[in-house]
C-alpha cells in the first residue's frame, strides 16, 4: 500500500485541474483541536527516486542529491540523501493532510539532525503543543513535528498553522494587519 | 564581495543587501512537480474550483518560496554563479572564520505566492553575537533574514537563518 493511501485524510484530488467533482473540502476547525492531540502518522518508504525527484522538484542540482558516487566519496555519506527544501515540502504536506485546505501555514522552524537515505522508511509524527487566537481573531495551533528513521529523529520542525474559528471563517482571506504569522 | 570587519558590523545590521529578481516567474508546472514529489493531494493545488473558492485562484505551496530563486543549472552566457546567502559568506570571510554551520532555519509566511508572480529577494543581517566558544570552536553566531516580495512589493515570506562561523581549535 502506498504511503499516501496509508496516511489519514488526504484530501480528494484530481490530476486534472479543470475537473472538480469532489465534495467540498474538509475544514478542520480551531475549536476541535486541543493541546496533546496527535496528527495522523505518515510512514513513507524512501527510494532513490524519492530523493532525486525531490531534489529536482526543488531545483537543487547539487550532486549529493542524485549522484551516489559523489555522495559517498565527497560527502562521506552512505548514499544520496533527501535535501532540505524537499523535506519542507514533506512537512507541509503532513500538516495540510491533517488540516485540509483551509489550514494556512504561518511559520515553520527546522532543525536538521541527520540524513534520510534510500532504503529508509521515514515516519512523520506531530503533536499539538499550543493553541490560541490572536488579537485579530485568527485561530492558530502550534505543532511539534519530527521525521524519524527507526525512531531516530532526522529533522524536527516547529510549525504554526492558522485554522478557521467558525464554519464561515477562512484564514486565507486575511492580509495586511489582519495576518500576524 | 564586501570586505567587512568587526568594526563594520553595526553598520550592516538592518541593511538590505543583494537584491535579486527571480530568473523566471512562478510557474504552475513546478507546483505540480513539487506536489507530486511528496504526494501532496491538497486540492488547493490541483482543483481550480477549490483554489478559486478558498484562495481566490491558484497559489503555490508556501514552502516552495525559495525554489523560485534557485538558478537554472546552465544558462547561455553565464560564467559565474552567486552564492545563495551571500551575507553569510561575507561574514565568514570578513571576520576570518573559515568554518560555519547553520543551526536552524525559520520561514514565516505572508501573502500567498501565485503562478505568474515575479519575486524579489533581499538579504538583511539582523544580529552578530560577541565571540563565543562552543564544542565546534570559537566564533560568532549571526542571524540573517531573507525577505521575499512579489511584483506589488507585498511581503510573501521571510526566512531567518542562524549561523555560527568559527575557527576550530587547531586553526587559532
Amino acid at each position: 500500500m502506498s504511503a499516501a493511501a496509508s496516511s489519514a485524510a488526504s484530501p480528494a484530488s484530481s490530476a486534472n485541474p479543470s475537473a472538480s467533482a469532489a465534495p467540498p473540502p474538509a475544514r478542520l476547525l480551531h475549536a476541535t483541536v486541543s493541546v496533546g492531540d496527535t496528527l495522523p502518522e505518515l510512514a513513507y518508504p524512501v527510494t532513490a527516486t524519492t530523493v532525486v525527484l525531490g531534489a529536482l522538484a526543488s531545483r537543487d542540482w547539487r550532486p549529493m542529491h542524485h549522484d551516489k558516487d559523489f555522495a559517498v566519496e565527497r560527502n562521506g555519506t552512505r548514499d544520496i540523501f533527501l535535501n532540505t527544501p524537499n523535506q519542507a515540502a514533506w512537512f507541509e504536506r503532513f500538516v495540510t493532510d491533517w488540516t485540509g485546505p483551509y489550514g494556512r501555514l504561518q511559520r515553520m522552524t527546522f532543525r536538521m539532525l541527520g540524513s534520510i537515505f534510500p532504503g529508509d522508511t521515514m515516519v512523520f509524527r506531530g503533536v499539538v503543543t499550543e493553541t490560541g487566537v490572536d488579537e485579530t481573531g485568527c485561530g492558530w495551533v502550534a505543532i511539534d513535528i519530527s521525521v524519524s528513521v527507526d525512531d531516530d529523529p532526522k529533522t524536527t520542525c516547529k510549525a504554526r498553522v492558522a485554522l478557521p474559528v467558525t464554519e464561515d471563517d477562512n484564514p486565507w482571506e486575511r492580509k495586511g494587519d489582519r495576518w500576524l504569522p | 564581495m564586501s570586505a567587512i570587519g568587526v568594526a563594520d558590523i553595526d553598520g550592516l545590521i538592518g541593511v538590505e543587501q543583494y537584491e535579486e529578481v527571480g530568473e523566471f516567474p512562478v510557474e504552475q508546472g513546478y507546483v505540480w512537480t513539487t506536489c507530486s514529489s511528496v504526494e501532496n493531494g491538497n486540492p488547493l493545488f490541483w482543483d481550480q474550483a477549490v483554489a478559486d473558492e478558498i484562495t481566490g485562484g491558484p497559489i503555490a505551496p508556501p514552502t516552495m518560496v525559495s525554489v523560485w530563486f534557485r538558478p537554472h543549472h546552465w544558462a547561455p552566457g553565464r560564467t559565474t554563479q552567486g552564492l545563495p546567502l551571500q551575507v553569510h559568506f561575507d561574514l565568514k570571510e570578513g571576520l576570518g572564520l573559515p568554518e560555519a554551520v547553520m543551526s536552524d532555519n525559520t520561514i514565516v509566511f505572508h501573502e500567498p505566492v501565485r503562478p505568474g508572480d515575479r519575486l524579489t529577494t533581499r538579504q538583511i543581517l539582523r544580529s552578530v553575537s560577541d565571540e563565543k566558544t562552543t564544542k565546534l570552536g570559537t566564533g560568532r553566531f549571526w542571524v540573517i533574514d531573507v525577505e521575499y516580495r512579489n511584483q506589488r512589493s507585498e511581503l510573501v515570506a521571510v526566512e531567518s537563518y542562524t549561523g555560527f562561523g568559527y575557527r576550530r581549535g587547531d586553526q587559532s
